[in-house]
């Protein structure tokens, strides 16, 4: 294709450049509509559907009739439609641009996924459906799990949990069956300050105390205070690897080893699966339990694009304590076990739904089940995505998934440690995300700044103020699916805010100055947060 | 009366065998506009170093750890509802909780006021 051979670019104009005329009646701006409250545009009771009044009927509600309108606003379906596709043209998604957050919140989400899921004998079905009719489906889950097992070097996995957090409690719970069951009621998980912050909840959640051990100067865990404070009491640590620094933990098996001397149990958070899939297998770093999160790793959509999942993969000593249901093949048959049977127990019932299974299954390798972590079986529709993902990708696209995130990641902490401190970068290259820190910000201005400068250049900010034991922390994450020009455009706008931050330039306070809306009061907004719609009438009043 | 600090950033105001509690000038400073405070109950036993109140900024969510061992007299319940005098005035009308010491002697090891400026110069 050639070039426009004239050279020239249409002008795209500034909103306040000298004679621009930038108030418009409208308040639009072009393309960027001005947008009520769908409340704010109720015009007197319409409706999506207007039927004629119906002559001679007679009420038979007794006087129950509403009396007065019920705070829904009547509106067209071209207007709804309407006002939903305007608001979703302010928001940022992964589908219009680089999301510094990275896998952690989002990664492309490949389309073939979502034409897979949309496959009838996936999609139309019922989790109550016998077993019979929906083999395939459960084939699949089958796959998926054999995928995840091998990739991760483990024994079993638990394909229920529902995302990353409940993966975590299901892990726990059943770590706490297991020290249970050997008698052994120990007290205390270890969480290091370079775990995902829901770690410390679910140890809690699982009747834990928590206690953390701190990082050392290269942002890994302090292996010599973790073995410190081994003892009878601790049942086990919950450690993320790759950390929240963006680091590999390169002393997890000499952790493990030294935990499970002392009779704990080893959880890794395997948020950053992302950063060594193919590469790295956690069955061969000690680790007993693990969660997956498929809309994480493997490309299933999240954050308001659909539910998470979270399989837990188990070592061997955990797997008789892992939860129902389970799907196990039997020959060409597929069958889903929903039930327990403790070994010695006389079966109470056929444990087999598919029909033509041995009654004792279960009870030969889950006979310990700590119980169910949901009624049904999972989340159906990200299972075919992720597998959709895995098969498009094979073993080797894996593997090249997770070299081409982390390099994407060093070419940006290469990039740019010359104008952003990079606390850890002296420790060798970082996994697939990138840590900076806001030493160097002079004028008062922060990492809040910096995020909001970044939405003018329109990105969305990285993470920040996480992880804690980084002052000012940004955390950027551009996964594997960006190409070098991608990067080389965000780095040059991260550069260029990060350059006005350390010279103080205090016109970033006042950023971001092109977004529909201006720098919003956090505080305020969780101060005083204002969830509900009010008439105007009644808002005075209960001011 | 005498006036003690921790590493945690919490300062200690003792007067007879009551200690009043809250967080330091510092302290604020580094949590941002703080949006939400939790305090104890009277009553409640603490223990030195165990948690005993929350504080929550827009950056982010911290405990407030019990300093000294004591049974909790009093929480500053002006700060559940008006989280913002944590910034305006943290070591006066910012306080968190006032507890009965049980064991005067664990206020040996705090520091006093210069100890502690020179510990956040340090910082």
């Amino acid at each position: 294709m050639t070039k426009n051979p004239s050279g020239w670019r249409p002008d795209l104009g500034a909103a306040d450049s000298e004679g621009a005329r930038t108030g418009t009646f409208t308040g639009n701006r072009a393309l960027m509509l001005e947008e009520p409250l769908i409340f704010e545009m109720e015009e007197g009771g319409g409706t999506g559907v207007d039927f004629a009044e119906v002559p001679g009927v007679e009420s038979r509600l007794a006087g129950l009739e509403r009396n007065r309108p019920i705070g829904i606003p009547g509106l067209s379906e071209p207007q709804t439609v309407r006002h939903y596709t305007r608001l979703s043209r302010q928001n940022y998604a992964i589908d219009l641009g680089l999301f510094p957050l990275g896998s952690c919140t989002m990664k492309h989400n490949p389309r073939l996924n979502e034409k897979v899921a949309r496959m009838p004998g996936f999609a139309d079905i019922h989790p109550l459906q016998p077993a019979d009719t929906v083999q395939g489906a459960l084939a699949l889950i089958e796959m998926l799990g054999g995928w995840l097992v091998t990739l991760t070097g483990m024994h079993s996995v638990a394909m229920s949990p529902k995302a990353g957090a409940h993966g975590e409690l299901c892990g726990l719970l059943a770590m706490r069956a297991a020290l249970e069951a050997r008698g052994d009621a120990r007290e205390v998980i270890l969480v290091p300050e370079s775990a995902h912050g829901t770690n410390p909840a679910t140890a809690a959640f699982a009747g834990y105390r928590v206690e953390s051990i701190p990082a050392n100067e290269r942002g890994r865990v302090d292996l010599d205070a973790l073995t410190a404070r081994l003892g009878p009491d601790v049942a086990g640590v919950m450690i993320t690897n790759p950390n929240t620094c963006g680091l590999f933990e390169p002393d997890m098996l000499a952790i493990s080893e030294a935990v499970h001397a002392a009779g704990g149990l080893v959880y890794c958070d395997g948020a950053n699966f992302n950063a060594i899939v193919g590469r790295v297998r956690p069955g061969d770093l000690g680790i007993d339990a693990m969660h997956i999160n498929l809309h994480k790793t493997f490309s299933t959509p999240h954050g308001g694009g659909g539910p998470g999942s979270g399989p837990v993969v188990f070592s061997e000593a955990l797997t008789p304590f892992a939860p129902l249901p389970f799907v196990e093949r039997l020959g060409n048959h597929f069958a889903l076990v929903e039930e327990e049977h403790v070994v010695g127990r006389a079966p109470r019932g056929p444990a087999v739904s598919g029909g033509h299974g041995d009654p004792m299954l279960a009870g030969q390798h889950h006979g310990s089940s700590f119980g169910r972590m949901t009624a049904f079986h999972g989340q159906m529709g990200m299972f075919t995505r992720a597998m959709a993902y895995i098969l498009s990708h094979g073993a080797d696209g894996l593997r090249q998934v997770s070299g081409d995130a982390v390099l994407n990641a060093n070419y940006i902490l290469r990039q740019l440690e010359d104008v952003l401190d990079a606390p850890f970068a002296a420790s060798g290259p970082c996994m697939h995300e990138a840590l900076f820190s806001d030493k160097g910000f002079q004028g008062g201005l922060t990492t809040l700044d910096l995020a909001k400068g970044l939405i003018d250049e329109g990105y969305h900010p990285m993470t920040m103020y996480f992880p804690l034991v980084v002052h000012g922390s940004m955390l950027v994450e551009p996964t594997e699916t960006e190409s070098k020009a991608a990067l080389d455009q965000f780095i040059g706008a991260l550069r260029s805010v990060a350059e006005r931050a350390k010279a103080g330039d205090q016109s970033l306070k006042a950023a971001p100055v092109h977004a529909p809306r201006r720098r919003l009061d956090e505080t305020l907004a969780a101060r005083k947060p204002v969830l509900v719609y009010r008439e105007p009438e009644q808002a005075q009043a209960a001011e | 009366m005498s006036l003690h600090y921790t590493k945690e950033h919490e300062w200690i105001r003792v007067e007879a065998d009551i200690a009043t509690v809250g967080i330091t000038d510092f302290a604020q400073a580094q949590l941002g506009d703080v949006v939400f405070v939790e305090v104890p109950e009277a009553g409640r036993q603490v223990s030195k170093g165990s948690e005993a109140a929350v504080v929550e900024s827009v950056k982010a969510a911290s405990d407030v750890y019990a300093p000294v061992s004591g049974e909790i007299v009093e929480g500053n319940q002006a700060l559940v509802d008006d989280s913002a005098l944590v910034n305006s005035d943290p070591e006066g009308e910012g306080w968190f909780f006032r507890l009965r010491l049980s064991n005067p002697g664990e206020l040996e090891g705090l520091m006093d006021a210069d100890a502690y400026r020179s510990f956040c110069e340090s910082q």
